[in-house]
């Protein structure tokens, strides 16, 4: 089958075993997570030709289940973006509408799964990177819980945000997809119990009766016209049947942008660093003083936003600026979880627009960094929180471009979100 | 308008630290856009302090040799190599 939106960096069948729940399944794969023998781009030309000597576990996972994988799908370089425009490999089409953006960053993963390339797909999610280009390519897309899901193997941008989730095309395949990755890994300190014997798939039911939603205001003032009517529309759905929805406030969540960004781009300039061209990756050449040969490799290898995020996130960490960016985006996040902690003492669930926009057109977002990262405020509050959220299609503006709506869960609460986003999808 | 002004000698030092290399024009960009993206980072001054002690646990537990990957698959992606080792520049 062509790849008609660009979704594959790179398109290879790698066979899994002959029993398992994914027999006959094929599962495309975010091209940060590492697969044996195939490369493993993130997206940048730094890693064009890098071929991981070991599988993710995920992946080692994906195979035991019997899996196909198909391939490596296109992303934000290193998961830094919101449209998959920042790829080295050319922008991913949203196959919706191929004049607008996938979303990202997992975007080649989301158009994979929407254009039938896949049966299923793993992305990861640092600030909403699964659960954004499931909103915009109208399919469905899970963040879990921090530490539900094994990140050995994962190419690391943000290590105290992110977690790898699945996408697929209804809320019941995205959680078997969830049971197969999900439980923990001694690969992985990070992980946990929770998990490791799930059966997510069952509880997509979609019974929300007498089911509490709550609705945060913050999270739903800054939406587009058309994504709050589609969004108002599918609370409707949950009332009539039997759920009851009521207007909780999350004061901290004005501060998520900054927060995650802060914290983002601080853990990205230290994870960054190990791309010098020594170990793996392309070379600047053995001449000279090594200060500069690494700098002459990372300037030509890297690209315009992972430079970005590289820079700022030196500055928010360097001496005199630490207190003022880096100390106060850890307050924000832990005010963050306790806004979330005290909502779920009321309420089962939460509900928001995942994104506040329609998908925007491709390069009408590329040039100016922080209206895009605005663009994420729905999203990043569940990273700073380490929740679990889902992203299901809620129905379509007028012209037909999907809206996604977003349900968060308390701590290793998949179960919930999982049964109430049925009832959409 | 952007109320913190990032100069162009403060990128260059960053971009130093940070190992990256940057033309002028590079230079010129990035003052302009840090100066917005600050300016939305420093709202964080009006975060409240929080109460908030982590709820963390060491976990320990006793160092085993477990198999790994051997030296050439280790070496394998390395641009250069000489007798087992990488080959990096000069640290001068």
């Amino acid at each position: 089958m062509a790849d008609a939106h660009n979704a594959f960096v790179t398109e290879e069948t790698i066979e899994g075993d002959d029993t398992g729940p994914l027999v006959g399944s094929t599962v495309a794969v975010k091209d940060n997570i590492s697969t044996e023998g195939v490369r493993t781009t993130c997206g940048s030309d730094m890693l064009a030709d890098y071929v991981p000597p070991y599988d993710a576990t995920v992946v080692s996972r994906l195979k035991e289940a019997g899996a196909t994988v198909v391939g490596k799908t296109n992303m934000d370089e290193f998961g830094m973006g919101t449209t998959t425009e920042t790829s080295a490999f050319g922008a991913t089409t949203n196959p919706v509408d191929d004049e607008r953006v996938p979303g990202g960053s997992s975007g080649g993963s989301a158009a994979a799964v929407a254009a039938g390339q896949a049966d299923y797909a793993l992305g990861s999610d640092t600030g909403g990177s699964v659960r954004c280009p499931a909103a915009f390519c109208g399919v469905v897309g899970i963040k879990p819980t921090y530490g539900l899901v094994s990140r050995y193997g994962l190419v690391a941008y943000a290590n105290s945000l992110e977690q790898i989730g699945p996408l697929a095309s209804t809320v019941e395949g995205a959680a078997e997809l969830l049971d197969v990755i999900a439980g923990p890994d001694a690969h992985d300190a990070t992980t946990r119990e929770e998990g490791a014997d799930s059966d997510y798939a069952s509880a997509a039911n979609g019974d929300v009766d007498g089911l509490t939603i709550g609705v945060p205001t913050e999270l739903l003032e800054g939406a587009d016209d058309e994504v709050r009517r589609v969004f108002e529309d599918a609370l409707d759905a949950y009332r009539d049947a039997g759920a009851e929805v009521e207007e909780v406030s999350l004061p901290s969540v004005e501060y998520g942008v900054a927060a995650y960004y802060v914290i983002a781009m601080s853990e990205a300039s230290s994870n960054l660093a190990r791309f010098d061209g020594v170990r793996y990756g392309e070379s600047g050449g053995f001449e000279g003083n090594w200060n500069e040969s690494f700098a002459e490799t990372r300037a030509e290898n890297l690209g315009d936003e992972v430079k970005r995020r590289i820079l700022l996130g030196t500055y928010a960490l360097s001496a005199g600026y630490h207190d003022k960016y880096y100390e106060q985006a850890q307050e924000a996040r832990a005010w963050v979880r306790q806004d979330f902690e005290e909502a779920f003492e009321s309420v089962d669930v939460l509900a928001t627009p995942t994104m506040p926009v329609l998908p925007p057109k491709l390069g009408e977002s590329v040039d100016d960094p922080l209206r895009m990262y605005l663009m994420d405020a729905n999203t990043v509050p569940v990273n700073l929180a380490n929740l679990p959220a889902i992203s299901v299609p809620a129905g379509e503006s007028t012209e037909g471009l999907p809206v996604g709506l977003q349900l968060v869960g308390p701590k290793f609460g998949e179960e919930q979100i999982i049964d109430a986003a049925a009832l959409l999808g | 308008m952007s109320d913190s002004t990032v100069d162009a000698e403060e990128v260059r030092h960053v971009a130093d630290l940070a190992r990256v290399d940057l033309d002028e024009a590079d230079v010129g960009r990035y003052a302009d856009q840090f100066g917005d993206i600050l300016d939305h980072f420093e709202t964080l001054e009006g975060v409240p302090d929080v109460e908030a002690e982590p709820d963390l646990v060491n976990v320990m537990r006793p160092d085993e040799i477990t198999e790994s990957l051997d030296q050439d698959e280790a070496l394998e992606n390395a641009p250069e190599t000489e007798d087992g080792f990488f080959k990096g520049p000069k640290v001068s």
